[in-house]
């Protein structure tokens, strides 16, 4: 029964989700939110971080992952599986008549208003992750509130990212490392 | 048969080689198959790579039916997609057995705290990158705001509003067009 609501949850993903690997996060939140005991919004970060720094497209690595979490190996297939089909079958019908369908003026002016809600939802993915690292809501005092020793992390990374632009994996690395040094 | 099976091999190796996003995979598919294989032109695809993004799924998956069904038809997108997505199927399954006897780990549980900082500043620079494309003006400004409050506030399923933000594209355009030519006319 589960294997069949994996394959639901991950079709509709792959149906809905354009705009590359990163544009199913939400849809994976969303997944997350319905189904806590599939897995943890702290574990699809985790989920994430692996998808990013192993040989793979990040997207079907990410669905191989969640799938896996409450599935095991057929779990994983399972929702690869369910993400790819929609696509599948879209792409061989319009194959026919490529450059029409990327001209049409119903897709375009679709994705003139997509994009933006893609990035409005991928900013409430970051957000439900950002504000459980940087804040402490079971914190007693003040100064326990907010965790410093993250958001300088965060700053270290963010400018990191923006200035030198070399792999995610680097970033990943260095995460980890600091992590295990300063007991995060 | 046996082309098939050359088809799934390439695309396996495309896909072990393909680090990251789908434009990772640009140079890879470029060298092994428009100058070894000549199978396809870089302008083809570049063309794939750009419907690749209008349609739903993940990019280099796209590519890679589109390449296969214009080799070998149905099957031979059947068997292009197959072969991308083994690898992950395969590293990642392993990958996550053994990341699962880390579980309760102290030092582990350091390293992922630490890593899931990494990837909020990774989702802000793809947010960053999108951004540059996706918000020209203020009607994609307010959609934007519209799908990030509509998401974290009410929590609207984001089926829901790709939907509606396309639906909206098209009408507002439609409005839109229309008052140009209007005024183009006087």
């Amino acid at each position: 029964m589960i294997y069949l609501l994996l394959f639901w949850e991950f079709f509709k993903t792959g149906l809905f989700a354009i705009g590359g690997g990163l544009a199913t996060i939400p849809f994976l939140m969303d997944i997350s939110a319905r189904h806590p005991h599939w897995y943890t919004m702290e574990e699809l970060s985790n989920m994430i971080a692996v998808s990013e720094s192993t040989p793979g497209p990040i997207g079907i690595n990410m669905a191989t992952y969640v799938g896996f979490s409450p599935g095991g190996v057929l779990g994983g297939i399972i929702a690869t599986t369910a993400i790819v089909l929609p696509s599948l079958v879209i792409i061989m019908v319009i194959a026919g008549f490529l450059s029409k369908f990327r001209e049409s003026s119903i897709v375009q002016n679709t994705f003139y208003s997509l994009r933006p809600a893609v990035i409005g939802m991928l900013g409430v993915s970051l957000a439900s992750m950002i504000i459980p690292l940087f804040f402490n809501l079971s914190a007693t005092a003040v100064f326990e509130f907010i965790n410093l020793k993250a958001v300088a992390l965060f700053a270290l990374l963010l400018f990191g990212i923006l200035k030198f632009k070399k792999h995610p994996i680097v970033y990943i690395a260095i995460g980890a490392i600091i992590g295990i040094i300063f007991k995060f | 048969m046996k082309e098939l099976l050359r088809l799934y091999g390439l695309f396996f190796k495309i896909g072990i080689m393909t680090f990251g996003g789908g434009y990772a995979m640009l140079p890879i598919l470029e060298r092994e198959l428009v100058e070894k294989r000549k199978y396809v032109t870089m302008e083809e695809i570049m063309d794939y790579f750009a419907v690749g993004q209008c349609t739903p799924g993940i990019i280099a998956v796209n590519t890679a039916t589109f390449i296969g069904f214009k080799r070998r038809g149905i099957l031979g997108g059947i068997f292009t997609t197959l072969g991308v997505v083994s690898p992950s199927v395969l590293i990642i399954s392993l990958l996550a057995s053994v990341l699962q006897l880390l579980a309760g780990n102290e030092i582990a549980s350091h390293a992922f705290n630490g890593i899931s900082v990494a990837v909020c500043t990774l989702i802000i620079q793809a947010i960053l990158k999108l951004i540059k494309t996706g918000i020209k003006d203020i009607f994609t400004l307010i959609i934007c705001l519209a799908a990030f409050v509509a998401s974290f506030i009410l929590n609207i399923s984001p089926i829901i509003i790709v939907i509606v933000s396309a639906v909206l594209g098209v009408v507002y355009k439609a409005i839109y067009d229309k008052r140009s030519a209007k005024r183009e006319a006087k």
